[in-house]
Protein backbone atom coordinates (compact mmCIF):
# COMPACT_ATOMS: atom_id res chain seq x y z
CA UNK A 1 0.00 0.00 0.00
CA UNK A 2 1.71 3.56 -1.04
CA UNK A 3 -0.06 5.57 0.74
CA UNK A 4 0.96 4.07 3.83
CA UNK A 5 4.58 3.17 3.11
CA UNK A 6 6.79 5.99 4.84
CA UNK A 7 10.84 6.57 4.39
CA UNK A 8 11.68 4.88 7.56
CA UNK A 9 9.64 1.64 7.19
CA UNK A 10 11.97 -1.52 5.95
CA UNK A 11 11.78 -2.80 2.25
CA UNK A 12 10.61 -6.46 2.70
CA UNK A 13 12.50 -7.31 -0.33
CA UNK A 14 10.85 -8.14 -3.74
CA UNK A 15 10.67 -5.18 -6.42
CA UNK A 16 10.83 -1.57 -5.46
CA UNK A 17 8.54 0.74 -7.22
CA UNK A 18 10.17 3.83 -6.47
CA UNK A 19 11.62 5.27 -9.13
CA UNK A 20 8.55 4.42 -11.43
CA UNK A 21 7.02 7.50 -10.91
CA UNK A 22 10.36 9.34 -11.83
CA UNK A 23 10.30 7.34 -14.93
CA UNK A 24 7.29 7.84 -16.03
CA UNK A 25 7.56 11.58 -16.00
CA UNK A 26 11.08 11.41 -17.74
CA UNK A 27 9.99 9.14 -20.40
CA UNK A 28 6.85 11.48 -21.55
CA UNK A 29 8.85 14.22 -20.79
CA UNK A 30 12.02 13.92 -22.38
CA UNK A 31 10.37 12.18 -25.85
CA UNK A 32 12.07 14.92 -27.93
CA UNK A 33 15.33 14.06 -26.79
CA UNK A 34 14.64 10.20 -27.50
CA UNK A 35 14.79 9.19 -23.65
CA UNK A 36 14.83 5.32 -23.50
CA UNK A 37 14.97 3.72 -20.26
CA UNK A 38 17.84 0.88 -20.68
CA UNK A 39 16.18 -2.44 -21.81
CA UNK A 40 16.87 -5.57 -19.92
CA UNK A 41 18.00 -8.64 -21.76
CA UNK A 42 15.86 -10.42 -23.39
CA UNK A 43 16.10 -13.92 -24.99
CA UNK A 44 14.24 -13.57 -28.09
CA UNK A 45 13.75 -16.91 -28.53
CA UNK A 46 11.78 -19.99 -30.01
CA UNK A 47 10.66 -22.13 -27.57
CA UNK A 48 7.97 -25.11 -28.51
CA UNK A 49 7.22 -28.78 -26.71
CA UNK A 50 4.59 -31.29 -27.47
CA UNK A 51 3.36 -34.27 -26.12
CA UNK A 52 4.19 -37.33 -28.01
CA UNK A 53 3.20 -41.43 -27.54
CA UNK A 54 5.52 -41.90 -24.31
CA UNK A 55 6.05 -38.32 -23.02
CA UNK A 56 6.59 -35.39 -23.58
CA UNK A 57 9.28 -33.15 -26.22
CA UNK A 58 10.86 -29.69 -25.32
CA UNK A 59 13.10 -27.66 -27.75
CA UNK A 60 14.56 -24.25 -27.58
CA UNK A 61 16.56 -22.24 -29.85
CA UNK A 62 20.38 -20.94 -28.19
CA UNK A 63 20.62 -17.11 -28.98
CA UNK A 64 20.14 -14.37 -26.41
CA UNK A 65 19.57 -10.64 -27.62
CA UNK A 66 20.47 -7.08 -26.00
CA UNK A 67 18.31 -5.75 -28.45
CA UNK A 68 19.67 -6.60 -31.63
CA UNK A 69 22.83 -7.71 -30.35
CA UNK A 70 23.85 -11.03 -29.87
CA UNK A 71 24.93 -11.39 -26.31
CA UNK A 72 24.89 -15.06 -25.90
CA UNK A 73 25.45 -17.53 -28.71
CA UNK A 74 24.81 -20.37 -26.64
CA UNK A 75 22.74 -19.96 -23.82
CA UNK A 76 20.48 -22.64 -22.31
CA UNK A 77 17.24 -21.99 -22.50
CA UNK A 78 15.57 -25.61 -20.80
CA UNK A 79 15.36 -25.44 -17.18
CA UNK A 80 15.35 -28.47 -14.56
CA UNK A 81 12.70 -28.22 -11.88
CA UNK A 82 12.10 -31.74 -11.26
CA UNK A 83 13.41 -35.10 -11.85
CA UNK A 84 11.09 -35.58 -14.80
CA UNK A 85 9.48 -31.63 -15.34
CA UNK A 86 11.89 -29.08 -17.82
CA UNK A 87 10.54 -25.91 -18.40
CA UNK A 88 11.59 -23.58 -21.29
CA UNK A 89 12.25 -19.66 -20.78
CA UNK A 90 11.45 -16.86 -23.03
CA UNK A 91 11.19 -13.35 -22.29
CA UNK A 92 13.53 -11.38 -20.05
CA UNK A 93 16.52 -14.09 -19.16
CA UNK A 94 16.74 -13.30 -15.54
CA UNK A 95 13.10 -13.60 -14.65
CA UNK A 96 13.22 -16.85 -16.82
CA UNK A 97 15.81 -18.02 -14.75
CA UNK A 98 14.95 -16.19 -11.33
CA UNK A 99 11.27 -17.86 -11.67
CA UNK A 100 12.27 -21.24 -13.00
CA UNK A 101 15.09 -21.59 -10.35
CA UNK A 102 12.36 -20.45 -7.73
CA UNK A 103 9.90 -23.44 -9.08
CA UNK A 104 12.78 -26.03 -9.00
CA UNK A 105 13.22 -24.98 -5.37
CA UNK A 106 9.80 -25.11 -4.01
CA UNK A 107 9.49 -28.37 -5.87
CA UNK A 108 12.11 -29.91 -3.65
CA UNK A 109 10.53 -28.58 -0.46
CA UNK A 110 6.65 -29.89 -2.05
CA UNK A 111 8.01 -33.54 -2.74
CA UNK A 112 9.53 -33.40 0.93
CA UNK A 113 6.43 -31.99 2.69
CA UNK A 114 3.54 -34.46 0.79
CA UNK A 115 6.25 -37.57 0.17
CA UNK A 116 5.15 -37.67 -3.08
CA UNK A 117 6.94 -36.82 -6.49
CA UNK A 118 5.62 -33.71 -8.09
CA UNK A 119 2.68 -33.19 -10.82
CA UNK A 120 3.19 -31.12 -13.35
CA UNK A 121 0.06 -29.18 -13.18
CA UNK A 122 1.40 -28.20 -9.30
CA UNK A 123 4.77 -26.56 -10.76
CA UNK A 124 2.45 -24.99 -13.54
CA UNK A 125 -0.35 -23.44 -10.48
CA UNK A 126 2.78 -22.20 -8.66
CA UNK A 127 4.27 -20.63 -11.59
CA UNK A 128 0.99 -19.22 -12.54
CA UNK A 129 0.28 -18.09 -9.05
CA UNK A 130 4.23 -16.19 -8.83
CA UNK A 131 3.78 -14.33 -12.32
CA UNK A 132 0.55 -12.77 -11.79
CA UNK A 133 1.55 -11.67 -8.07
CA UNK A 134 4.24 -10.18 -10.10
CA UNK A 135 1.13 -8.47 -12.63
CA UNK A 136 3.43 -8.63 -15.67
CA UNK A 137 6.63 -7.04 -13.90
CA UNK A 138 8.21 -10.45 -14.38
CA UNK A 139 8.87 -10.55 -17.86
CA UNK A 140 9.27 -14.36 -18.45
CA UNK A 141 7.05 -17.17 -20.97
CA UNK A 142 7.61 -20.51 -19.98
CA UNK A 143 6.47 -23.64 -21.68
CA UNK A 144 6.49 -26.39 -18.61
CA UNK A 145 6.25 -30.21 -19.82
CA UNK A 146 7.40 -33.45 -17.91
CA UNK A 147 6.10 -36.83 -17.25
CA UNK A 148 4.01 -37.42 -13.90
CA UNK A 149 2.05 -40.20 -12.10
CA UNK A 150 -0.61 -39.21 -13.82
CA UNK A 151 0.84 -38.74 -17.77
CA UNK A 152 2.86 -36.73 -19.69
CA UNK A 153 1.27 -32.78 -19.63
CA UNK A 154 2.51 -29.62 -21.19
CA UNK A 155 1.56 -26.45 -20.39
CA UNK A 156 2.36 -22.93 -21.26
CA UNK A 157 2.36 -19.86 -18.97
CA UNK A 158 2.43 -16.09 -19.95
CA UNK A 159 3.79 -12.98 -18.16
CA UNK A 160 0.25 -11.84 -16.66
CA UNK A 161 -0.27 -15.43 -15.30
CA UNK A 162 -2.86 -17.35 -17.88
CA UNK A 163 -1.78 -20.62 -18.86
CA UNK A 164 -2.64 -22.75 -21.78
CA UNK A 165 -2.89 -26.40 -21.57
CA UNK A 166 -2.04 -28.40 -25.05
CA UNK A 167 -0.72 -31.15 -27.06
CA UNK A 168 1.83 -29.21 -29.03
CA UNK A 169 3.06 -24.98 -27.83
CA UNK A 170 5.14 -22.33 -29.27
CA UNK A 171 6.60 -19.34 -27.37
CA UNK A 172 8.73 -16.34 -27.91
CA UNK A 173 9.53 -13.98 -30.84
CA UNK A 174 10.01 -17.01 -33.13
CA UNK A 175 6.56 -18.73 -32.14
CA UNK A 176 4.87 -17.86 -35.23
CA UNK A 177 7.53 -19.77 -37.40
CA UNK A 178 7.51 -22.70 -34.85
CA UNK A 179 4.01 -23.21 -34.98
CA UNK A 180 3.60 -23.11 -38.68
CA UNK A 181 5.85 -26.23 -38.72
CA UNK A 182 3.37 -28.12 -35.93
CA UNK A 183 0.28 -26.81 -37.26
CA UNK A 184 1.36 -28.58 -40.87
CA UNK A 185 2.69 -32.22 -39.35
CA UNK A 186 1.57 -32.48 -35.50
CA UNK A 187 -0.13 -35.93 -35.06
CA UNK A 188 -1.54 -37.27 -31.75
CA UNK A 189 0.98 -40.10 -30.10
CA UNK A 190 3.96 -39.76 -32.92
CA UNK A 191 7.06 -41.88 -32.56
CA UNK A 192 10.10 -40.63 -30.70
CA UNK A 193 12.30 -39.90 -33.75
CA UNK A 194 9.00 -38.30 -35.89
CA UNK A 195 8.90 -36.34 -33.35
CA UNK A 196 12.35 -34.95 -32.49
CA UNK A 197 12.49 -34.41 -35.67
CA UNK A 198 9.04 -32.21 -35.42
CA UNK A 199 10.06 -30.27 -32.56
CA UNK A 200 13.77 -29.89 -34.58
CA UNK A 201 12.18 -28.62 -37.71
CA UNK A 202 9.73 -25.72 -35.53
CA UNK A 203 12.77 -24.33 -33.98
CA UNK A 204 14.96 -24.59 -37.26
CA UNK A 205 11.98 -22.09 -38.47
CA UNK A 206 12.53 -19.98 -35.73
CA UNK A 207 15.68 -19.82 -35.96
CA UNK A 208 16.25 -18.51 -39.82
CA UNK A 209 12.75 -16.98 -40.17
CA UNK A 210 12.85 -14.88 -36.49
CA UNK A 211 15.99 -12.73 -36.31
CA UNK A 212 15.88 -12.81 -32.15
CA UNK A 213 16.50 -16.66 -32.45
CA UNK A 214 19.55 -18.29 -33.76
CA UNK A 215 21.93 -20.39 -33.51
CA UNK A 216 21.98 -24.18 -32.27
CA UNK A 217 18.72 -26.62 -31.58
CA UNK A 218 18.97 -28.33 -27.73
CA UNK A 219 15.69 -30.52 -26.84
CA UNK A 220 14.96 -32.43 -24.06
CA UNK A 221 12.99 -35.48 -24.20
CA UNK A 222 10.85 -36.75 -21.55
CA UNK A 223 9.26 -40.75 -20.50
CA UNK A 224 8.26 -42.54 -17.97
CA UNK A 225 11.46 -44.53 -18.07
CA UNK A 226 13.59 -40.67 -17.61
CA UNK A 227 14.76 -38.11 -19.31
CA UNK A 228 17.68 -37.53 -22.02
CA UNK A 229 19.28 -33.64 -22.48
CA UNK A 230 20.02 -33.36 -25.86
CA UNK A 231 22.00 -30.18 -25.85
CA UNK A 232 23.12 -28.82 -29.28
CA UNK A 233 21.02 -31.75 -30.71
CA UNK A 234 21.26 -29.81 -34.42
CA UNK A 235 23.48 -27.18 -35.38
CA UNK A 236 22.10 -25.77 -38.66
CA UNK A 237 24.20 -22.54 -38.83
CA UNK A 238 27.98 -22.51 -39.04
CA UNK A 239 30.53 -19.53 -38.34
CA UNK A 240 31.90 -18.85 -41.70
CA UNK A 241 35.87 -19.74 -42.26
CA UNK A 242 38.00 -16.61 -42.30
CA UNK A 243 40.77 -16.85 -44.27
CA UNK A 244 42.78 -14.43 -42.70
CA UNK A 245 45.22 -14.67 -39.31
CA UNK A 246 43.82 -11.80 -36.79
CA UNK A 247 46.59 -12.98 -33.82
CA UNK A 248 48.61 -10.68 -32.78
CA UNK A 249 52.37 -10.90 -31.54
CA UNK A 250 53.49 -10.42 -28.32
CA UNK A 251 54.47 -6.46 -27.76
CA UNK A 252 51.52 -5.40 -30.06
CA UNK A 253 49.81 -3.37 -27.50
CA UNK A 254 51.90 -0.54 -26.16
CA UNK A 255 53.14 -0.25 -22.83
CA UNK A 256 53.00 2.41 -20.96
CA UNK A 257 54.20 1.77 -17.60
CA UNK A 258 54.83 -1.53 -15.62
CA UNK A 259 54.76 -2.29 -12.00
CA UNK A 260 55.70 -5.51 -10.35
CA UNK A 261 54.70 -6.40 -7.31
CA UNK A 262 56.06 -9.41 -5.60
CA UNK A 263 53.53 -11.81 -4.00
CA UNK A 264 54.82 -14.66 -1.87
CA UNK A 265 52.05 -17.39 -2.45
CA UNK A 266 52.15 -21.28 -2.82
CA UNK A 267 50.18 -22.95 -5.33
CA UNK A 268 48.22 -24.94 -3.59
CA UNK A 269 45.91 -26.51 -6.37
CA UNK A 270 45.26 -26.26 -10.12
CA UNK A 271 42.94 -26.77 -12.12
CA UNK A 272 41.68 -25.42 -16.26
CA UNK A 273 38.48 -24.81 -17.34
CA UNK A 274 37.84 -24.27 -20.82
CA UNK A 275 36.12 -20.93 -22.21
CA UNK A 276 33.25 -21.74 -24.89
CA UNK A 277 34.35 -19.90 -27.72
CA UNK A 278 32.96 -20.80 -30.54
CA UNK B 1 8.08 13.51 1.90
CA UNK B 2 5.37 11.76 -0.19
CA UNK B 3 4.33 13.64 -3.48
CA UNK B 4 0.96 15.51 -3.53
CA UNK B 5 1.05 14.29 -7.28
CA UNK B 6 -0.26 10.77 -5.99
CA UNK B 7 -2.96 11.98 -4.23
CA UNK B 8 -6.54 12.57 -5.99
CA UNK B 9 -7.85 13.81 -2.84
CA UNK B 10 -7.94 12.70 0.63
CA UNK B 11 -8.36 9.33 1.19
CA UNK B 12 -8.25 8.55 -2.77
CA UNK B 13 -5.37 7.73 -5.04
CA UNK B 14 -5.20 8.79 -8.16
CA UNK B 15 -5.22 6.32 -11.67
CA UNK B 16 -1.59 5.36 -11.98
CA UNK B 17 -0.79 4.58 -15.75
CA UNK B 18 2.98 3.28 -15.77
CA UNK B 19 3.77 4.97 -18.72
CA UNK B 20 2.13 8.16 -19.40
CA UNK B 21 -0.21 8.96 -22.16
CA UNK B 22 1.20 7.65 -25.14
CA UNK B 23 0.13 9.23 -28.66
CA UNK B 24 0.34 6.82 -31.37
CA UNK B 25 1.24 8.47 -34.58
CA UNK B 26 2.40 6.79 -38.34
CA UNK B 27 5.94 7.25 -38.85
CA UNK B 28 6.93 7.98 -42.63
CA UNK B 29 10.70 5.41 -41.79
CA UNK B 30 10.80 1.87 -41.18
CA UNK B 31 14.59 0.54 -40.58
CA UNK B 32 15.42 -2.52 -43.37
CA UNK B 33 18.70 -3.33 -41.69
CA UNK B 34 22.03 -4.03 -43.79
CA UNK B 35 25.50 -3.13 -43.39
CA UNK B 36 27.93 -1.44 -46.33
CA UNK B 37 31.66 -0.86 -46.20
CA UNK B 38 33.89 0.27 -48.55
CA UNK B 39 37.64 -0.02 -48.62
CA UNK B 40 39.97 1.96 -51.36
CA UNK B 41 43.15 0.86 -52.84
CA UNK B 42 46.28 2.00 -54.57
CA UNK B 43 43.96 1.32 -57.96
CA UNK B 44 41.52 -0.17 -56.81
CA UNK B 45 37.68 0.24 -54.55
CA UNK B 46 35.93 -2.47 -53.02
CA UNK B 47 32.02 -1.61 -52.26
CA UNK B 48 30.44 -4.53 -50.35
CA UNK B 49 26.99 -5.10 -48.79
CA UNK B 50 24.78 -7.66 -46.42
CA UNK B 51 21.81 -9.03 -48.85
CA UNK B 52 19.40 -9.16 -45.54
CA UNK B 53 16.22 -6.97 -46.05
CA UNK B 54 14.45 -7.12 -42.82
CA UNK B 55 12.10 -5.28 -40.77
CA UNK B 56 10.86 -5.81 -36.73
CA UNK B 57 11.99 -9.24 -36.16
CA UNK B 58 11.21 -11.01 -39.90
CA UNK B 59 13.36 -11.14 -42.96
CA UNK B 60 11.59 -9.73 -46.10
CA UNK B 61 14.24 -11.19 -48.24
CA UNK B 62 17.18 -13.02 -48.10
CA UNK B 63 18.59 -11.37 -51.80
CA UNK B 64 18.40 -7.85 -51.59
CA UNK B 65 21.74 -6.19 -52.34
CA UNK B 66 22.86 -3.12 -50.88
CA UNK B 67 25.49 -2.39 -53.68
CA UNK B 68 23.94 0.01 -56.78
CA UNK B 69 25.91 0.40 -59.68
CA UNK B 70 26.20 4.47 -60.76
CA UNK B 71 28.76 4.29 -63.17
CA UNK B 72 31.59 1.77 -64.56
CA UNK B 73 34.02 3.79 -62.23
CA UNK B 74 31.70 4.37 -59.32
CA UNK B 75 28.98 2.04 -56.89
CA UNK B 76 27.47 3.16 -54.37
CA UNK B 77 25.72 1.53 -50.43
CA UNK B 78 22.96 2.26 -49.43
CA UNK B 79 21.45 1.06 -45.93
CA UNK B 80 18.48 2.26 -43.51
CA UNK B 81 14.75 2.83 -45.19
CA UNK B 82 14.95 0.68 -48.11
CA UNK B 83 11.97 3.00 -48.84
CA UNK B 84 14.53 5.66 -49.06
CA UNK B 85 17.43 3.68 -50.47
CA UNK B 86 15.18 3.33 -53.56
CA UNK B 87 14.14 6.53 -54.36
CA UNK B 88 17.71 8.23 -54.07
CA UNK B 89 19.41 5.96 -56.20
CA UNK B 90 16.79 6.41 -58.71
CA UNK B 91 16.97 10.36 -58.57
CA UNK B 92 20.87 9.73 -58.23
CA UNK B 93 20.46 7.51 -61.63
CA UNK B 94 18.38 10.23 -63.52
CA UNK B 95 20.76 13.15 -62.30
CA UNK B 96 23.57 11.13 -63.81
CA UNK B 97 21.99 10.93 -67.73
CA UNK B 98 21.26 14.76 -67.13
CA UNK B 99 24.64 15.35 -66.39
CA UNK B 100 25.82 13.18 -69.60
CA UNK B 101 23.73 15.10 -71.71
CA UNK B 102 24.45 18.64 -70.51
CA UNK B 103 27.99 17.75 -70.46
CA UNK B 104 28.86 14.95 -72.75
CA UNK B 105 31.16 13.58 -70.05
CA UNK B 106 30.36 10.82 -67.27
CA UNK B 107 30.44 11.99 -63.67
CA UNK B 108 33.65 11.45 -62.00
CA UNK B 109 33.72 10.22 -58.20
CA UNK B 110 34.04 12.94 -56.63
CA UNK B 111 31.63 15.02 -58.60
CA UNK B 112 28.84 12.40 -57.75
CA UNK B 113 29.48 12.86 -54.51
CA UNK B 114 29.18 16.77 -53.99
CA UNK B 115 26.18 16.16 -56.07
CA UNK B 116 24.99 13.54 -53.62
CA UNK B 117 25.38 15.74 -50.58
CA UNK B 118 23.25 18.37 -52.42
CA UNK B 119 20.54 16.09 -52.89
CA UNK B 120 20.30 14.88 -49.22
CA UNK B 121 20.79 18.26 -47.75
CA UNK B 122 17.56 19.53 -49.52
CA UNK B 123 15.53 17.28 -47.74
CA UNK B 124 17.09 18.51 -44.32
CA UNK B 125 13.82 18.46 -42.77
CA UNK B 126 12.18 15.49 -43.88
CA UNK B 127 15.20 13.56 -44.65
CA UNK B 128 15.75 10.47 -46.44
CA UNK B 129 16.94 8.03 -43.88
CA UNK B 130 19.64 6.41 -45.58
CA UNK B 131 23.46 5.71 -44.91
CA UNK B 132 25.39 6.22 -47.86
CA UNK B 133 28.80 5.33 -48.83
CA UNK B 134 30.18 5.67 -52.78
CA UNK B 135 33.52 3.43 -53.62
CA UNK B 136 35.10 4.24 -56.93
CA UNK B 137 38.07 5.17 -58.67
CA UNK B 138 38.76 8.95 -58.58
CA UNK B 139 40.36 10.76 -61.89
CA UNK B 140 43.70 9.59 -61.17
CA UNK B 141 42.79 5.99 -61.12
CA UNK B 142 43.65 6.01 -57.37
CA UNK B 143 40.75 3.98 -54.97
CA UNK B 144 38.18 6.68 -53.58
CA UNK B 145 35.88 6.05 -50.81
CA UNK B 146 33.37 8.99 -49.57
CA UNK B 147 30.89 8.29 -47.02
CA UNK B 148 27.70 10.82 -45.86
CA UNK B 149 25.16 10.85 -43.31
CA UNK B 150 21.41 10.81 -43.81
CA UNK B 151 21.64 14.75 -43.98
CA UNK B 152 24.43 15.21 -46.70
CA UNK B 153 27.81 15.54 -44.56
CA UNK B 154 30.40 14.31 -46.42
CA UNK B 155 34.08 13.42 -46.09
CA UNK B 156 36.74 11.60 -49.04
CA UNK B 157 37.79 8.18 -46.35
CA UNK B 158 40.49 5.23 -47.18
CA UNK B 159 37.69 3.08 -45.53
CA UNK B 160 34.44 3.15 -44.24
CA UNK B 161 31.84 0.50 -42.51
CA UNK B 162 27.87 1.91 -42.64
CA UNK B 163 24.72 0.50 -41.73
CA UNK B 164 23.55 -1.35 -38.43
CA UNK B 165 26.71 -3.36 -37.81
CA UNK B 166 28.82 -0.27 -38.54
CA UNK B 167 29.87 0.25 -35.02
CA UNK B 168 31.30 -3.61 -34.95
CA UNK B 169 32.83 -3.43 -38.29
CA UNK B 170 34.43 0.16 -38.05
CA UNK B 171 36.52 -0.50 -34.89
CA UNK B 172 38.25 -3.58 -36.56
CA UNK B 173 38.75 -1.73 -39.86
CA UNK B 174 40.72 1.03 -38.51
CA UNK B 175 43.07 -1.70 -36.26
CA UNK B 176 44.05 -4.05 -39.44
CA UNK B 177 43.71 -0.92 -42.40
CA UNK B 178 44.28 1.72 -40.41
CA UNK B 179 47.29 0.19 -38.34
CA UNK B 180 45.81 1.74 -35.25
CA UNK B 181 46.11 0.73 -31.23
CA UNK B 182 49.06 -1.27 -32.94
CA UNK B 183 52.84 -0.76 -32.15
CA UNK B 184 55.95 -2.45 -33.81
CA UNK B 185 53.50 -3.71 -37.17
CA UNK B 186 55.09 -3.00 -40.17
CA UNK B 187 52.44 -0.42 -42.20
CA UNK B 188 52.13 -2.49 -45.57
CA UNK B 189 50.08 -0.93 -48.52
CA UNK B 190 46.67 -2.70 -48.73
CA UNK B 191 46.75 -5.77 -51.63
CA UNK B 192 43.63 -6.07 -53.32
CA UNK B 193 43.40 -9.82 -52.44
CA UNK B 194 44.24 -8.92 -48.84
CA UNK B 195 41.25 -6.28 -49.21
CA UNK B 196 38.13 -8.34 -50.14
CA UNK B 197 39.72 -11.33 -47.96
CA UNK B 198 39.50 -8.87 -44.94
CA UNK B 199 36.12 -7.34 -46.50
CA UNK B 200 34.40 -11.30 -45.91
CA UNK B 201 36.15 -11.88 -42.83
CA UNK B 202 34.72 -8.97 -41.08
CA UNK B 203 31.21 -9.60 -42.90
CA UNK B 204 31.53 -13.01 -41.14
CA UNK B 205 31.94 -11.50 -38.08
CA UNK B 206 29.49 -9.15 -38.15
CA UNK B 207 27.00 -11.64 -38.78
CA UNK B 208 27.76 -13.56 -35.67
CA UNK B 209 26.88 -10.47 -33.87
CA UNK B 210 24.16 -8.35 -35.51
CA UNK B 211 20.55 -9.51 -35.97
CA UNK B 212 20.10 -7.67 -38.85
CA UNK B 213 23.56 -9.06 -41.14
CA UNK B 214 23.37 -12.34 -42.96
CA UNK B 215 22.79 -14.70 -45.38
CA UNK B 216 25.20 -13.57 -48.04
CA UNK B 217 27.56 -10.96 -48.78
CA UNK B 218 27.89 -8.81 -52.01
CA UNK B 219 31.33 -7.61 -52.95
CA UNK B 220 31.75 -5.11 -55.99
CA UNK B 221 35.76 -5.06 -56.60
CA UNK B 222 36.34 -1.50 -58.87
CA UNK B 223 39.37 -1.23 -60.92
CA UNK B 224 39.92 0.42 -64.31
CA UNK B 225 39.00 -3.02 -66.06
CA UNK B 226 35.53 -2.81 -64.71
CA UNK B 227 33.51 -3.98 -62.10
CA UNK B 228 33.45 -7.02 -60.58
CA UNK B 229 31.03 -8.53 -58.30
CA UNK B 230 31.07 -11.99 -56.00
CA UNK B 231 28.58 -13.14 -54.04
CA UNK B 232 29.56 -15.25 -50.75
CA UNK B 233 27.46 -17.18 -48.31
CA UNK B 234 27.01 -15.74 -44.58
CA UNK B 235 24.76 -17.19 -41.89
CA UNK B 236 20.76 -17.71 -42.37
CA UNK B 237 20.05 -17.25 -38.40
Amino acid sequence: MLHSLNPHQQQNGGFSFENSRRNAVLESSLLEGAYKTPNPRKTGTTIAGMVYKDGVVLGADTRATDDMVVADKNCMKIHYIAPKIYCCGAGVAADAEMATQMMASNVELHMLNTGRPPLVAMVTRQLKQMLFRYQGHMGSSVIVGGVDVTGAHLYSVYPHGSYDKLPFLTMGSGAAAAVSVFEDRFKPNMELEEAKQLVRDAIAAGIFCDLGSGSNVDLCVITEAGVQFLRGYDKPTAKGQREGQYRYKPGTTAVLTKTETPLSLDVVDESVQLMDTE
Amino acid sequence: MLSAQGFGGPGKMKEYHYAGAVENRFSPYAFNGGTVLAVAGEDFAIVASDTRLSEGYSIHSRDSPKCYKLTDTTVIGCSGFHGDCLTLTKIIDARLKMYKHSNNKTMTSGAIAAMLSTILYSRRFFPYYVYNIIGGLDEEGKGAVYSFDPVGSYQRDTYKAGGSASAMLQPLLDNQIGFKNMEGVQHLPLTQEKAVQLVKDVFISAAERDVYTGDALRVCVITKDGINEQTIPLRKD
